[in-house]
């Protein structure tokens, strides 16, 4: 019969009328991230490092920079470098996370942000000074110590870098 | 008196909304009817393999992610088992059924956007296709809950995964489980048996079994031909072995055949879903492997039976700690150069219908 098909497809339209959307209105408010996000806003804790720069090369693009001196805080405990310059390029990086992985340490997470607009390249270089000072909302990712804990970047506090140890 | 007329060649592409991607066609018309197609591929090269020559095998996994940036799961597991193959690295029990499922998970997204751009290219603009990302939108998140990122997985390792499931994944699998086979039926209310879809799709690119087979094609459009062969019955890797499921053989081998079978195909990637979800053990997820992996010299074809058929990886290693060669048999680019045999003599509105139901992506075919 002619104007069933319409009847039927209108009948569709009409359940999906008064549904509650799928979608949010980002800006204000954002879908839940999975805890093992892997985003920018890396963590990285300069009591935890020694300076090993195996993040560096186990990076497929090469885009972190570390330059350290001979010293630091606790030359009893073995070879151990000050940290100068740690400086992660965000706008080469693809995210692998395998400068996270790499870490024996435990000094550098993956950030959960995604949020880092710049209109000039060089500003998207993180440099020491942020990664010191910055609030630091881990990602678990590749950290099982901290989803022992349950811990989730967005509804826990930051952690010291006493606490993100696997111990 | 006769009027006098002349074949017209058409150029199609790069830069086109029906062509997905950077896709190029050179085809030639009688009147209405195709008679010569010639497809251009290389606007997206990237030199991955060249590039994977340059980085340790642990990083060209990041590089594999981006060939079929809609199935990186699948992409990920066929160069892993390559590289597993060139070192003899076993992996651990979980992490092989941990990889099937995510396997499977990937096939169900690929097939659900093939199916919701198939649509498309039909006709049914957008409808369709929002429904098909709806699906897909729950199994991201799965995948974001696994590792992180939802696109560029980066999830496998050479000798299992990199990190187990939390549980939070398993309930989320567990309820996708139970909704999924009635999204599928809603999909087969909505859209199999559709009058339009029928007379569209209906003996249109036709690809006999013969034809197929001598194009080297795979995948879906291999056994919508009327060819039983897959490779996760065919070759068994990981635990495909263990799993019971049918492999769906399409009769004509057209358009209709195709879309069928992705359909099928979802459900019983489902059945293998149920199963990994029942016999999964507990163990490790990560064989004991050197952070650098020097394989020892030698050659090593790793297979997987892809979303859009066999991706393979064949790996060439002189004893250091990057691959010495690194060739990809990418299962788009030689299901394209079957093109021709489904074109040629149909007309010029099945053209983007039936490259539709072919189900490329660029990433792979350009690498």
């Amino acid at each position: 019969m002619y104007g069933l098909g319409i009847a039927k497809g209108l009948a569709v339209t009409f359940r999906n009328l008064f549904r509650k959307p799928f979608t949010v209105q980002y800006p204000e408010e954002a879908v839940p991230q999975a805890a093992r996000f892997r985003g920018e806003e890396f963590g990285w804790f300069e009591e935890r490092c020694t300076g090993c720069a195996s993040c560096a090369k186990y990076c497929p693009l090469g885009i972190i920079k570390i330059v350290t001196h001979p010293g630091g805080s606790n030359m009893q405990e073995g070879q151990s470098y000050t940290v100068d310059t740690f400086d992660i390029d965000i706008g080469r990086c693809m995210f692998c996370g395998l400068c996270v992985e790499a870490c024996p340490y435990d000094a550098l997470f993956m950030g959960s942000g995604f949020e880092r607009g710049q209109y000039v390249r060089d500003d998207l270089i993180i440099p020491i000074e942020e990664l010191k000072s910055a609030e630091r909302r881990l990602s678990t990712w590749y950290r099982p110590q901290l989803e022992g804990k349950n811990y989730h970047p967005h509804k826990d506090e930051p952690l010291s870098w006493e606490e993100v140890g696997r111990k | 008196m006769p009027i006098r007329t002349e074949p017209i060649t058409v150029n199609i592409g790069p830069q086109h909304p029906s062509t997905h991607g950077v896709f190029r066609m050179r085809v030639t018309f009688d009147g209405e009817m195709i008679i010569d197609v010639e497809p251009i591929f290389g606007y997206l090269h990237r030199g991955s393999e060249k590039l994977a020559e340059e980085r340790t095998y642990t990083q060209v996994i990041t590089l594999t992610d981006r060939l079929d940036y809609v199935s990186s799961m699948s992409n990920n597991l066929s160069y892993v088992l390559a590289v597993e193959k060139l070192s003899g690295i076993v992996p651990p029990e979980r992490a092989m059924y941990l990889r099937v499922i995510v396997a499977e998970l990937q096939r169900i997204v690929s097939h659900l956007v093939a199916t919701g751009f198939f649509l498309n290219d039909v006709g049914a603009l957008a409808t369709p296709l929002m429904y098909c990302f709806r699906e897909r939108e729950k199994i991201l998140d799965m995948f974001e809950m696994l590792c992180g990122a939802r696109i560029t997985l980066s999830f496998m390792r050479v000798g299992g995964i990199f990190q187990d499931a939390p549980s939070e994944f398993w309930e989320a699998l567990t309820d996708f489980l139970e909704y999924m086979p009635g999204y599928i039926d809603e999909y087969e209310r909505l859209i199999t048996g559709n009058e339009i879809l029928l007379s569209r799709t209906k003996d249109i690119g036709v690809l006999s079994s013969e034809q197929a087979i001598n194009s080297s094609i795979s995948g879906p459009i291999l056994r919508a031909s009327g060819v039983k062969w897959d490779l996760r019955k065919a070759d068994p890797y990981d635990v495909y072995d263990r799993m019971e499921f049918e492999i769906p053989v399409g009769t004509v081998g057209d358009n209709y055949d195709r879309y069928l079978i992705r359909i099928a195909e979802m459900r019983e990637s489902l059945k293998i879903l149920q199963q990994c979800v029942n016999q999964i053990p507990d163990g490790p997820i990560r064989a004991d492997t050197a952070n650098l992996i020097r394989p020892p010299v030698g050659d090593a074809y790793g297979h997987v039976e892809g979303p859009k058929g066999e991706l393979g990886f064949y790996l060439v290693s002189d004893g250091g700690i990057s691959p010495y060669r690194c060739k990809i048999r990418s299962s788009s680019l030689i299901n394209l150069t079957a093109l021709k045999d489904m074109l040629v003599d149909t007309k010029l509105a099945d053209m983007i219908v039936t490259f539709g139901s072919v189900d490329i992506n660029m990433g792979e075919v350009d690498r």
